[in-house]
């Protein structure tokens, strides 16, 4: 069974492929199959040129000095802010704080948001799937502030217990801290109807969107969200800058969470008062350069289709489904309607970093381990999975690949 | 096929690994520790008694991993059954040499050619962490896990 080579919608992935320096290396002598971009995405040209053009011909710092390169970064800077106020379709440029990730994101919301507003026993309620960056700042809450987490399971086929979410919100709970998508088993959950739960009992909602953002269209004023924390390398710009979306009435009232240069109003000896937001979340010289690249990968993602993207990536998800029905000793963690391009998997008497090892060979890139996602790999029973994840520069071939090498592994290892 | 993946999981090792040696509790364990790799969420605890001379009179361990871990610790529990902590901390230092594809002057000929076949791993640095697990977990045991004073 080969791949057919016909293109299945709008989405013209193969031009897209060309868009992707990185995709015409080899790795051990064999082309790159990069099905790890759940991990971090690679980076099309037109993110990489128009950070390099930036800091060529217009780059200062920013928010500071009258000269003509401030001024002209200070415009990329605040630019970069307003595509992402589209990109997420919010309401206001300043409801958008720039950040170093998503991590840095939540952990904004964790200290200047929630912890004030915690009492000892107050709850925060989380699914059962969240990574790592959604779990540990609310333990922070739970050991420094004495807030309870309540966990929401989720369904044998991964997906998320609405009605049991619903139940596990009280007069307690101060937030409700929640994935847009799963990294290990592609869920995407129904923010609507959680916000709207989550509302009606008077609770906030933080969303973190760090898989989802790059697959879902993302609108925070249609959803009512709170908060919506999301990463720049994930969705095909660069590292070390994210954002969160705050509803500017929650900005208003949240704390300062860095100290430094810029989010100040005024310091004397005596006293500081503080910039209004977003500003006042943004301590230190930011981002600058990488601010530009995330805007301009925002661009290149709305410049498509989205929708025949996402169907693009449905269909290697289902192709992939498909070919691996042969494979009886391979059990595929993550099945719930709607799920996202990311397939999971357990092979039976394979550990994952094994199968990873000789996949890595045969020039397919796949995540092996537990996806910083520890009470997830619990709830299913297992210590870790491999994890193929697929992206818009992804095609059938890449899918074909990753079955020839599964049978390899299966040859050396079963 | 790749020449470096079947030296890596050449057959001794995928024996080790599906039929591990001295695997399981060891109820005389005078020391203990627990391994574990934050990286793939591997965790291997090592048990052993030391004997009055510092022996290692019996050793085991448990755990679950990648064939890699599995076959290390299962071919360290052969090789250290019976030495001194010295020796097996001579031994050890031989071992993690080797893997890192560095020269192994500490092992005896023997010892080498017992671990030759770990050899391979130095052709994957992303792996040589479930190599060694094992044996710092043994390490850990010996210096932190004096199962009487209740450290481990």
């Amino acid at each position: 069974m080969t791949a057919p080579a016909k293109i299945i919608s709008a989405f013209d992935v193969e031009k897209a492929r060309a868009d992707f320096p990185i995709l015409a290396r080899q790795v051990y002598g064999k082309p790159l199959v990069y099905l790890d971009s759940g991990a971090s995405a690679q980076k099309p040209r037109v993110v990489l040129e128009a950070m390099t053009r930036f800091a060529e011909s217009d780059y200062a710092n920013v928010h500071r000095g009258v000269h003509y390169l401030s001024a002209a970064a200070t415009d990329a800077y605040e630019t970069a802010r307003r595509t992402v106020q589209k990109f997420l379709n919010a309401a206001r440029e300043d409801e958008i704080v720039f950040t170093k990730g998503g991590t840095e994101a939540i952990n904004l919301v964790s200290y200047s948001f929630l912890a004030p507003r915690i009492q000892p026993g107050d709850e925060i309620v989380l699914s059962v799937m969240e990574h790592h960056s959604n779990i540990v700042p609310w333990h922070f809450l739970r050991e420094r502030h004495g807030a309870v987490l309540r966990w929401v399971d989720v369904r044998d086929d991964g997906g998320l217990d609405v009605e049991a979410l619903d139940a596990a919100i009280t007069a307690k709970t101060k937030l409700v801290a929640v994935t847009h998508m799963s990294n290990v088993l592609g869920t995407v959950t129904p923010l609507k109807e959680i916000i709207a739960r989550a509302h009606a009992k008077g609770v906030p909602v933080l969303a973190d969107g760090c898989q989802a953002a790059v697959h879902e269209i993302v609108d925070v004023q249609a959803l009512d969200i709170d908060f919506y924390a999301f990463t720049g390398h994930k969705i095909y710009g660069p590292t070390g800058i994210g954002a969160l979306y705050a509803k500017r009435t929650h900005l208003k009232t949240m704390r300062p969470f860095n100290g430094g240069g810029e989010m100040i109003r005024e310091v004397t000896r005596d006293l500081v008062t503080y910039a209004d937001p977003p500003a006042r979340f943004e301590a230190g010289t930011p981002p600058i350069i990488e601010a530009v690249g995330m805007a301009a990968a925002m661009d290149y993602l709305m410049g498509l289709d989205r929708v025949a993207v996402k169907a693009h990536e449905h269909d290697l998800l289902t192709y992939a489904r498909e070919r691996l029905k042969d494979f009886n000793w391979l059990r595929v963690i993550g099945d719930a309607p709607g799920k996202g391009a990311i397939l999971s998997f357990e092979a039976e008497g394979m550990h994952a970093h094994d199968v990873a090892t000789i996949l890595d060979r045969e020039g397919v890139a796949v995540r092996a381990g537990h996806h910083c996602a520890q009470p997830l790999m619990e709830r299913f029973g297992v210590a870790s999975t491999s994890r193929a994840s697929f992206a818009l520069y992804n095609n059938r071939a890449d899918v074909d690949a990753l079955i020839a090498a599964l049978a390899k592994a299966r040859e050396i290892l079963g | 096929m790749d020449p470096s993946l079947r030296e890596l999981y050449q057959e001794v090792i995928l024996d080790h690994s599906r039929h591990p040696r001295h695997f399981g509790a060891l109820d005389n364990a005078t020391h203990k520790a627990e391994g574990y790799n934050p990286l793939c969420g591997d965790r291997v605890t090592v048990m052993l008694a030391l004997d009055e001379a510092g022996r290692v009179a019996d050793i085991k361990f448990q755990g679950k991993g990648c064939a890699i871990s599995q076959a290390s610790a299962s071919m360290m529990t052969e090789l250290l059954a019976g030495r001194t902590v010295e020796e097996a901390e001579k031994l050890m230092h031989g071992f993690l040499h080797l893997v890192k594809g560095e020269a192994a002057e500490d092992l005896s000929p023997d010892d080498r050619e017992h671990l030759d076949v770990m050899s391979g791993i130095s052709e994957f640095p992303m792996r040589v962490k479930c190599a060694t697990l094992a044996w710092h977990t043994f390490k850990n045991a010996v210096e932190e896990g004096d199962v009487k004073v209740g450290v481990a």
